[in-house]
C-alpha cells in the first residue's frame, strides 16, 4: 500500500525548497491541488472555485473553475512532483476563470531526486471577460538536472480580461526545458508573459512564447530573462502577432551568458497584419553588464559577488 | 591621503591624463572643475582603478600605501568609492538591497529609510522600487549619493553630481556632500559648475589632461573663467594667468 502520509510529508518538502510555504498545502481557506507523480494527495476547494481531477495514465487531468464574479483574495496552491529518480508525470489542465472573476495561481513543480524524469504540462487557460487571472509557475530541481520539463500553455483572453504568466526555473539544474506559451487576446484584453530560466552545466533550454492579439486595442508582453551558464544552451522565440486595430505588443528578451562554452540564441519575430497595430522588440545577449559589475565593485563586492547579485537580480 | 604623481593615462594615440599631479588631502572637500571631454571623468575612473583605466606612468597613494596596482574592490574594501555621473540601471533589485549592499561592510549601519530622507526622497515611495529604468536619471544620482553615504568612505569619488539634477535640488546634494565630509570623508567633487566648485575647501582645474592650477575656489574659478570659457590656453603650465 502506498503511504501517501509519507508522499505528503516529501512532496511537502520539496514543495518548500521550491520557495513555497507547507502551511499552504494544510490551509483551510485555500484552494489547493497537490500531485504526487499520477495521484491526486490533496484536491480541496473553496466556495467559488470548483477543482475535479482524476487520475491518467502516467499523470492527472485536472480542470479549475473559478465562477463567474468570484475574485479570490488568497491564491490557488498547485503543487506538481515527483520524487522518484524515474518517472513520467504528465498533467493535463484547464483553468478556467468566469467573467469577471478574479484568481492568482501559485504553482510549485518539484523533482528534487530525478535522474530521468518527463514533466509535461498541457495547460489550457479560458480568461472571461474582463477576468484577471495570474499564474505563477517556480521549479525546484535537483543539482544534476535529469528532468525533461515540457509545458504547454493555450491561454485564451476574452474582451476586456486579463492574464499574466511567470514561468520560473532558477533552483537546481533545469535538464531540458522546452516550454511553448500561446495567448490569443480579444478587444482590449491583455498578456503579459514572463519566463525566467537560469540554465547550468549541460541543460537545454527552449522557450517560445507567441502572442496573437486578435482584438481592437488587446496589449501583449513577451518578456524572457535566461542566464545561461557552463554549457548550458538557450534559443528563446518571442513573437507577436498584431492582427487587431490599435493593439500594442512587445518581445523583451534578454540572456546572459557565464562561461566560454554556454551559448544563447534569441529570436523576435514580430507580424503586423492591421496596419494600426504597433509591435516593438529588444533583444540582448551578452555576459553580465560590465557598469553594473563596476558600480557593485565600488562598493566593495569582487567581480564574482558582483554578477552574483546582478544575475539573481534578473531573475528574482 | 591620496596622491596623484605624473599620473598618464593614454588611450590610443590620445593622452587622457598627462603626467597630472594632483594631492586631496585629509577630511577635504576638493573640486575639479573642466569643461567637457578634459578627462575628469577618467581622471575618477583610474582613481577608482576601473579595469579599462589603468594607468601607463605615474603613481596612486592612498594613505601612503602604493594602490596603483590594486582592482576596484581592493581599493573600495580600502575606503575609495566613486559616485557615477551616469549611475547603472539594476533590473529586480531594489533600493533597499542596493543600499544595503553598499554597507555591507560597515560595522554601523544607518538605516536606508534614513539614507534617502538625506538625499531628499520618501522612503515610502522608493525604498521597495527597483533600481531599473523606471527611475529618472536624477533619482537614480540621488539614490547614488545616498549609496555613498551609506558606506562611509574615506575618499567619496562624485562625478558630476550637479548634473540632470534641477536647480532647487542643488542645495540638497551641498548637503549631502557637506554630511559627507562632517563624517570624515574626503570628497573630490568633479564639476563644471563654478558655484558647485566654490563649496570645495580647494580647487583645481583640469585642462587636456593635466592639473593647470591648484588654489582657494575663488582663485580657481577666476583663472577657470578667465580661461576656461572659452578655453584660452591648452596644457599650459600652471603659472599662467593665476
Amino acid at each position: 500500500m502506498i503511504d501517501y502520509s509519507s508522499e505528503f510529508q516529501q512532496l511537502a518538502k520539496a514543495y518548500e525548497l521550491s520557495g513555497g510555504d507547507p502551511a499552504n498545502l494544510t490551509a483551510s481557506d485555500a484552494a489547493i491541488l497537490l500531485v504526487s507523480g499520477n495521484r491526486v494527495l490533496l484536491e480541496h476547494g473553496i466556495p467559488g472555485v470548483i477543482i475535479k481531477s482524476q487520475p491518467i495514465e502516467n499523470g492527472v487531468k485536472t480542470k479549475i473553475t473559478v465562477k463567474k464574479g468570484v475574485k479570490l483574495k488568497s491564491p490557488i496552491h498547485l503543487c506538481f512532483g515527483v520524487l522518484p529518480a524515474d518517472g513520467i508525470q504528465n498533467i493535463r489542465a484547464e483553468f478556467i476563470i468566469e467573467d469577471q472573476a478574479s484568481a492568482n495561481f501559485l504553482a510549485h513543480c518539484s523533482f528534487p531526486n530525478a535522474a530521468q524524469v518527463q514533466h509535461i504540462m498541457h495547460g489550457k487557460v479560458k480568461i472571461g471577460k474582463n477576468a484577471h487571472a495570474e499564474y505563477d509557475e517556480t521549479h525546484y530541481h535537483g543539482p544534476d538536472g535529469g528532468v525533461d520539463v515540457l509545458p504547454v500553455m493555450k491561454v485564451f483572453v476574452e474582451k476586456g480580461g486579463s492574464f499574466v504568466s511567470t514561468f520560473k526555473l532558477i533552483q537546481g539544474a533545469a535538464g531540458k526545458v522546452d516550454l511553448e506559451y500561446k495567448a490569443y487576446v480579444e478587444e482590449n484584453g491583455s498578456v503579459e508573459m514572463n519566463t525566467k530560466l537560469f540554465g547550468k552545466k549541460n541543460d537545454r533550454i527552449k522557450v517560445r512564447e507567441s502572442i496573437y492579439l486578435d482584438g481592437q486595442n488587446a496589449h501583449g508582453l513577451a518578456k524572457s530573462r535566461i542566464v545561461v551558464s557552463e554549457k548550458a544552451q538557450a534559443k528563446v522565440l518571442g513573437e507577436v502577432t498584431g492582427n487587431g486595430p490599435h493593439s500594442r505588443g512587445h518581445v523583451d528578451c534578454m540572456e546572459i551568458i557565464r562561461g566560454q562554452q554556454a551559448k544563447a540564441e534569441a529570436i523576435p519575430k514580430l507580424l503586423v497584419v492591421d496596419e494600426t497595430a504597433k509591435l516593438t522588440h529588444e533583444a540582448a545577449i551578452g555576459s553580465v553588464d560590465k557598469k553594473q559589475v563596476e558600480t557593485l565593485m565600488s562598493r566593495g563586492l569582487t567581480a564574482d559577488e558582483a554578477a552574483n547579485v546582478i544575475v539573481m537580480g534578473l531573475l528574482k | 591621503m591620496l596622491t596623484l604623481t605624473n599620473v598618464t593615462l593614454q588611450k590610443g594615440d590620445r593622452k587622457i591624463l598627462d603626467h597630472l599631479n594632483l594631492t586631496v588631502q585629509s577630511n577635504e572637500i576638493h573640486s575639479i572643475l573642466g569643461v567637457n571631454g578634459t578627462g575628469k571623468s577618467t581622471l575618477a575612473y583610474a582613481i577608482m582603478g576601473l579595469g579599462d583605466y589603468p594607468i601607463q606612468e605615474g603613481k596612486i597613494l592612498f594613505n601612503g600605501q602604493d594602490i596603483t596596482a590594486l582592482n576596484m574592490t581592493e581599493r573600495a574594501r580600502l575606503g575609495i568609492t566613486l559616485a557615477w555621473q551616469e549611475p547603472a540601471r539594476f533590473e529586480g533589485i531594489s533600493v533597499l538591497s542596493y543600499l544595503n549592499l553598499a554597507q555591507r561592510q560597515q560595522k554601523e549601519k544607518t538605516l536606508p529609510a534614513e539614507l534617502l530622507q538625506k538625499v531628499g526622497l520618501d522612503p515610502k515611495r522608493y525604498l521597495l522600487r527597483d533600481l531599473d529604468s523606471t527611475l529618472s536619471g536624477g533619482e537614480r544620482k540621488r539614490i547614488e549619493l545616498a549609496a555613498i553615504l551609506a558606506q562611509r568612505p574615506q575618499l567619496a569619488i562624485l562625478d558630476e553630481p550637479d548634473s540632470g539634477i534641477d536647480a532647487l535640488s542643488i542645495e540638497q546634494i551641498k548637503n549631502v556632500i557637506l554630511t559627507l565630509a562632517a563624517n570624515g570623508s574626503s570628497v573630490i567633487l568633479i564639476t563644471h559648475h563654478e558655484q558647485m566648485a566654490a563649496m570645495a575647501d580647494r580647487s583645481s582645474v583640469l585642462c587636456a589632461g593635466k592639473i593647470l592650477k591648484t588654489s582657494i575656489p575663488e582663485e580657481v574659478t577666476r583663472f577657470f573663467r578667465n580661461h576656461c570659457q572659452p578655453c584660452t590656453h591648452v596644457n599650459q603650465p600652471e603659472t599662467e594667468g593665476g
